[in-house]
């Protein structure tokens, strides 16, 4: 049986940028939050070291510096009309959460605290800037709490464990017309139709083994979008964090070197200041991952198999490590059962965040094409949503900006679009793509399990999509998803029950992976240069004259199909990144 | 190593009683619970059905009795447990599979607190001012994730499931707490009722089971004394 229900605005997902939109777009017309996990399970919450904001609370500060260095961070792929509206109304945008209650860290004074984090820096590079506002070292944490709390306030209407699997499209003019959902506790399937659909579904780094992403951050919105025509943008660009727990990838916030914190070799040298002398340990993330490897490639790591490096807060007064890094050197005791207080901490870098996703205007309009038109009714906001504001690299504490500012506008928007229009007609039998998928993926009575093929993915994805990419790489990982892909066809789903069937669920994810790896693998292959997070070993420096140009990955009969377009250029010229 | 795990499970497709079934499973000493779980899942019986997102601590999804206590499957390794590990759903809250506990009684109770800020005067233009001392005085509170591992610890609750249970005196205590919030009296109203703050018997087996760390008896202490004196 399939249920329907009408609404005005269906946001899917209730991480800090679906409840941020929530509060805006339920205050406009009729809103759902369609939400895989429980609000306060999004990993939102694992954040930790803050959202950054030019308040020059503790020094001077200006939000067009915020906006160079977000420019300079993302290797000049960053549209600079969205940095400047991100930084701009970053300020607010922090104001607002405090309205709200969110506990921030104070100064003597009682205003809210700020502290230094890589790239950030004041006079356009000339040295790092305290504009990273925080609370202790669990600031997502705190931020979606805030926003759920004041969703509770607001009364928002939430469909919890619900799996969003498809994107409704009017079938004469394409715009949004609603999603198909899958209710985990029966089984049944629903049809939500909406005048507005807002994507807020977060990251996909499940498609790394060493990741700092949940084991829920598949991509399932940009998957759907992918599958339903929407175009992928700077796939390719993926962030790895220098600082995931050896073997395990959690992640050790920059925080800590920005309190501090120093990246040690084998030999106790603080090996940063070989590539980043001014700003060293605090230089942007994809500077600092490649310099850890080529310390363990060059032989300097440590360890009995020489393949990770020490970050070392032990220095740190304990006061400072208990009172703002409290967590993360739990981290470390609980999970590698090592003192931070004594020692330094094995760390690798750590598959951590999409800079590509769904395209969009500052508007948090999904865009289908490279002439950017927009698709009707279709919105997206958050780490599954590329504006573009961070480029080819994004930078520590931009992100849970770029939720709340973009959240927000995404939530704005989609309300006041649907105050304006009819609902679309849906096409025929609207749940009849997903009851098909399911059968499909349901109807083998034995095989290969999901959770197999997954692990071949993750870890082949690590070695050949990974900080070093190479054309024989990549090449070899297109070969790769091509047999995964075979396999996935004959997945054998174990549980057959109807209700709270995740085995049957975590088929379908692997299913987004494998697509959204193919596009990012695709995109990587094809672009040859180097930029940001993207770094090609066959191709080692930026080639602007080829390649200053956003990608997007299509999905066509023949393999996804690419195509460009031009980054958005206001007054910063592109010039080399150094630090 | 080898690991004995037994786990409680229930289908309600099929099930009238719940059972325990016997794994082995091979495993590292610095493997967490929630890795035993993923592996029988993952390798023996696909059906086998839990709560889990971010793996290290911070979502509150994988709160279950490990042992016979409430721990989080993803925080607790097999070097602190040992050989043979125990795995059950939550107490006090109904089982709608294996490990899987319906929550939303959980939330319901926590809803009831007035769990937000309330404040009324216009809002300045830029951030409320509040002393680092100020904002120590509710910093515990703010750790919870609500992973009901508390509220399920607790005997009264068990018993009486009308009783809100510490996780939502405890949100409602960073609240009471917070210098910029008025609400306090609204919120000790509610909590004096008959099913709140009262039915506490100071067991401690919430504070004993918050993954957290966060002194919850004493959170729970500070409301009540807050409600004898009506001052914060
Ligand atoms: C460990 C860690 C630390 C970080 N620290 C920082 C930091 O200090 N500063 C910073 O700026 N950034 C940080 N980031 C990045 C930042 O936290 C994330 O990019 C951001 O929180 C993503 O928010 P979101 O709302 O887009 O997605 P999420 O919070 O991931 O939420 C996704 C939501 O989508 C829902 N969902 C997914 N799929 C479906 C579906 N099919 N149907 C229905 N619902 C679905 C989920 O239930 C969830 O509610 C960190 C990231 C990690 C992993
Ligand atoms: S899985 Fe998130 S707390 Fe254990």
């Amino acid at each position: 049986m399939t249920q329907q229900h009408t609404f005005d605005v269906v946001i899917v997902g209730a991480g800090g940028a679906g409840l941020r939109a929530a509060l805006e777009s339920s205050r406009r017309g009729r809103t759902a939050v369609i939400t895989k996990l429980y609000p306060t399970r999004s990993h939102t919450g694992a954040a930790q070291g803050g959202m950054c904001a030019a308040l020059a609370n503790v020094e001077e500060d200006n939000w067009e510096w915020h906006t160079f260095d977000t420019i300079k961070g993302g290797d000049y792929l960053v549209d600079q009309d969205a940095a400047e509206v991100m930084c701009r109304e970053a300020i607010e945008a922090v104001y607002d959460l405090e309205h709200m209650g969110m506990p921030f860290n104070r100064t003597p004074d009682g205003k809210i605290d700020q502290r230094r984090f890589g790239g950030h820096t004041h006079h356009h590079g000339a040295g790092a800037v305290r504009r990273s506002c925080f609370a202790a070292d669990r600031t997502g944490h705190m931020i979606l709490q805030t926003l759920f709390q004041q969703n509770v306030k607001q009364g928002t209407t939430f469909f919890d464990e619900y799996y969003v699997l498809d994107l409704l499209r009017a079938p004469d003019d394409g715009r949004a017309a609603g999603v198909v959902a899958y209710e985990l506790a029966t089984g049944e399937l629903h049809v939500f139709r909406a005048k507005s659909v807002v994507f807020c579904t977060g990251g996909y780094g499940k498609m790394f083994k060493i990741t700092s992403n949940a084991h829920a951050l598949t991509g399932d919105g940009p998957g759907v979008c992918y599958r339903r025509g929407v175009p992928m943008e700077d796939m390719e660009f993926f962030q790895f964090h220098p600082t995931g727990l050896y073997r395990l990838g959690v992640l050790l916030s920059e925080a800590a070197r920005g309190e501090g914190g120093i990246l040690r070799n084998s030999d106790g040298e603080a090996f940063m200041e070989r590539y980043a002398p001014t700003i060293k340990d605090l230089a942007p993330r994809d500077m600092v991952s490649r310099a850890i490897y080529t310390e363990i490639r060059e032989g300097r790591g440590a360890g009995p198999d020489g393949d990770y490096v020490y970050l070392d807060v032990s220095h740190l007064d304990p006061k400072v490590i208990d009172a703002k890094l409290p967590d993360i050197t739990e981290f470390a005791r609980t999970y590698l059962g090592v003192e931070p207080k004594k020692e330094g901490v094995p760390i690798v870098p750590t598959a951590h965040y999409a800079m590509g996703g769904i395209p969009t205007t500052v508007d948090a309009q999904v865009v289908g094409d490279a002439a950017n038109t927009v698709i009707p009714g279709l919105f997206a906001a958050g780490e599954c949503a590329c504006v573009s504001v961070h480029g080819a690299n994004r930078l520590g504490t931009n992100s849970l900006l770029d939720i709340v500012v973009f959240g927000k506008r995404a939530g704005v928007n989609a309300g006041e679009h649907a105050a304006t229009v009819d609902h679309a007609e849906l096409g025929e039998d609207p749940a009849g793509a997903v009851t098909r998928m399911l059968e499909d993926l349901a109807g083998h009575a034995e095989g290969e399990r999901a959770a197999a093929i997954r692990l071949d993915l993750q870890v082949n994805m690590d070695d050949k999509a990974g900080v070093y990419r190479t054309e024989t790489l990549l090449k070899e990982m297109e070969v790769e998803l091509a047999s995964l892909r075979e396999r996935y066809a004959r997945v054998w789903v174990q549980d057959t029950s109807r209700r709270y069937n995740t085995d049957l669920l975590e088929a379908v994810e692997l299913g987004f992976l494998l697509d959204l790896a193919e596009a990012l693998v695709v995109s990587a292959r094809a672009r040859t240069e180097s930029r940001g997070g993207h770094f090609r070993e066959d191709h080692p420096v930026r080639d602007d004259k080829n390649w200053l140009k956003h990608s997007l990955a299509s999905r066509g009969d023949s393999g996804v199909k690419l195509d460009y377009k031009p980054v958005t250029m206001t007054r910063y010229e592109p010039m080399e990144r150094k630090y | 190593m080898q690991v004995k795990l037994r786990v409680r499970r229930f289908n309600p497709e099929t099930d009238s009683e719940s059972r325990i079934e016997t794994y082995d499973v091979p495993a590292d000493p610095m493997d967490r619970v929630l890795d035993l779980l993923h592996w029988v899942k993952w390798n023996v019986d696909g059906s086998l059905t839990f709560r889990r997102s971010c793996a290290h601590g911070i979502c509150g999804s994988d709160a279950m009795l490990i042992n016979g206590t409430n721990r989080l499957a993803c925080k607790v390794l097999v070097r602190e447990v040992g050989d043979q590990i125990t795995v059950e759903p939550l107490r006090g809250l109904p089982v709608n599979k294996d490990l899987l506990v319906d929550m939303e009684p959980f939330f319901a109770s926590y809803r009831e607190v007035l769990p937000y800020l309330v404040n009324d005067d216009p809002a300045p233009d830029t951030e409320r001012r509040q002393s680092q001392a100020d904002r120590e005085r509710f910093d515990d509170t703010t750790k919870c994730i609500l992973c009901a591992a508390c509220t399920t610890s607790c005997p009264v609750f068990w018993a009486d499931d009308e009783y809100f249970g510490p996780a939502a005196i405890v949100n409602a205590h960073r609240f009471i707490f917070d210098s910029r919030d008025q609400g306090a009296a609204q919120r000790l109203t509610v909590l004096n009722d008959k099913e709140g703050v009262w039915r506490c018997r100071t067991t401690f087996n919430c504070t004993d089971a918050c993954p957290r760390g966060i002194k919850v008896t004493q959170a729970i202490q500070e409301v009540k004394r807050a409600l004898l004196f009506r001052k914060v």
